[in-house]
């Protein structure tokens, strides 16, 4: 589904992605970790190509989209992506939040569009907020419509970034719900998170990432219990212990 | 000013109301049309491609690095000319007006959508929006509703602005207060009355902007 060869990225001299491989499977939820800085959101943004990619393949359903023949805007109908910061609309209520994309991109009629954006909204648990705008909602709320505004294009994969690093902790929980239920209902995810309890729960696979490279993944079972490289002990040791495990879920 | 002559003032009267209602022509369409070309100069300003980019930021450059007065004896004695085969003090001064209106406001439209954080094209492109489906419905409509304020300036400085158009020939307010001026030798009954007028008409605009910007939600 996704296949990623020798990924690498740069910012001007700052060499941020080393040569990073890297398949993901469908159905699959990978959950990448590591420290700030270690380049995670950089190559969450190299998938859809919100960065350029200096070398290295990255396949989309067997589509390089480092070719630039490519139509990067039909690729990324197929890819949502959730941000840190939500980024909804603020000028549209929720559901134009949610129906414009459908509508404008993907020509649906709009009651097409409204169907699925109240299917979406229910299944967010936020079907009595349709009207709103995202001003007046909570983070955890912003984020939840945030997802269904992804999901109404109908993607084959997920990316998330830090989806819930901007939520208070009470908020942390309703959206890591709507997360697990859609791995449940078998989307393919790609999850940077620092929630351990999530990628415990629901990852497939752990990547751990730091400088640049792929350190280590394994499975979370083994990847938690039996980190095989310093770093990854020292990160997870580090990690586990500010986080106390507070799993919500 | 112990002999002010209103007799001199009510004979102009129908020409002050007449030079009023083509300064307030002018200015409209000078923020109108000044308003698309400001799009069209502030998108084309932020295009990748170097070159054209350059030609518009030379293109504001020119217009907000010389005087509106020169640029309006330009496009009077030169441009229309050149295109048309005779000059036209009307249609001279509402392409000037809105040229160098254009200018000004593609700096303004510029910053606004650069003001509009980079999160709002990333999540819209991510949904798979051109660039111009991005523009056009999630940068442009945030970006229009911070820059109105800006363009109601705009719009009070054209109604000043405009008054450099008695130089050609067009029978605007200042126009008719220079005739009234020729024909009479009163300086006061001539300027004062169309200063006054002026200040009548941008302190109109002001509070009916003031109060036109308080109805649009910020949203
Ligand atoms: N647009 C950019 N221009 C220049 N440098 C950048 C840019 N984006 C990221 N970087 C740099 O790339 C490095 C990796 O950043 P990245 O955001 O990918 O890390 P991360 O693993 O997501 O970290 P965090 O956990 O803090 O989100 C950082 O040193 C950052 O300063
Ligand atoms: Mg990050």
């Amino acid at each position: 589904m996704i296949k990623i060869e020798d990924l690498k990225k740069s910012f001007d001299e700052n060499v941020i992605l080393k040569g990073i491989s890297l398949t993901v499977k469908a159905q699959e939820v990978v959950v990448l970790i590591g420290p700030s800085g270690a380049g995670k959101s950089t190559f969450l943004r190299c998938l859809n190509k919100l960065e350029t990619i200096n070398s290295g393949h990255v396949y989309i359903n067997a589509q390089d989209i480092t070719d630039p023949k490519v139509d990067i805007n039909k690729i990324r109908q197929k890819i949502g992506m959730v941000f840190q910061d939500f980024n909804l609309f603020p000028h549209m209520t929720v559901l134009e939040n949610i129906m414009i994309s459908p509508i404008k991109v993907k020509k649906e009629s709009r009651d097409t569009a409204y169907e699925t954006a109240s299917q979406l909204l229910t299944k967010v648990g936020l079907a009595n907020k349709a009207d709103a705008y995202p001003d007046d909602l909570s983070g955890g709320q912003k984020q939840r419509i945030a997802i269904a505004r992804a999901l109404a294009m109908k993607p084959d994969i997920m990316l998330f970034d830090e989806p819930t690093s901007a939520l208070d902790p009470e908020m942390v929980g309703e959206v890591l719900t709507v997360m697990q239920n859609l791995a449940k209902e078998g989307m393919t995810m790609v999850v940077v998170t620092h929630e351990m309890g999530f990628a415990r729960e629901v990852g497939s696979r752990i990547i751990f990432m730091d400088r640049g490279y792929i350190v280590e993944e394994n499975s979370p079972q083994e990847l938690f219990s039996h980190p095989q490289k310093e770093r990854t002990k020292a990160f997870l040791s580090k990690i586990l212990s500010s986080q106390n495990n507070k799993l919500p879920l | 000013m112990m002999d002010f002559r209103f007799d001199i003032i009510a004979e102009y009267s129908h020409f002050f109301l007449m030079g009023t209602l083509l300064t307030i022509g002018l200015s409209l369409a000078g923020v109108f049309l000044g308003s698309l070309m400001g799009l069209f100069i502030a998108i084309g300003e932020l295009l990748e491609n170097k070159f054209i980019a350059f030609i518009f930021k030379a293109y504001v450059g020119f217009f907000r690095g010389t005087p509106l007065f020169v640029q309006i004896l330009i496009i009077y004695f030169g441009v229309i000319p050149a295109l048309f085969g005779e000059a036209n003090g009307i249609v001279s001064a509402i392409a000037a007006l809105s040229m160098n209106a254009g200018a000004y406001i593609a700096e303004t439209i510029r910053a606004g959508i650069q003001s509009i954080n980079r999160g709002q094209s990333e999540a819209s492109r991510s949904l798979g929006m051109t660039k111009i489906q991005s523009m056009r419905y999630i940068i442009l409509p945030q970006a229009i509703r911070r820059i109105l304020p800006a363009l109601g300036n705009e719009f009070i400085s054209l109604i000043k602005d405009s008054s450099l158009a008695s130089t050609i020939a067009t029978p605007e307010l200042m126009y008719w207060a220079q005739s009234m001026n020729a024909q009479y030798y009163r300086v006061w009954e001539s300027y004062v009355s169309v200063a006054l007028i002026y200040l009548i008409l941008t302190l109109t605009a002001n509070f009916i902007l003031k109060h036109f910007e308080k109805k649009v939600p910020v949203k």
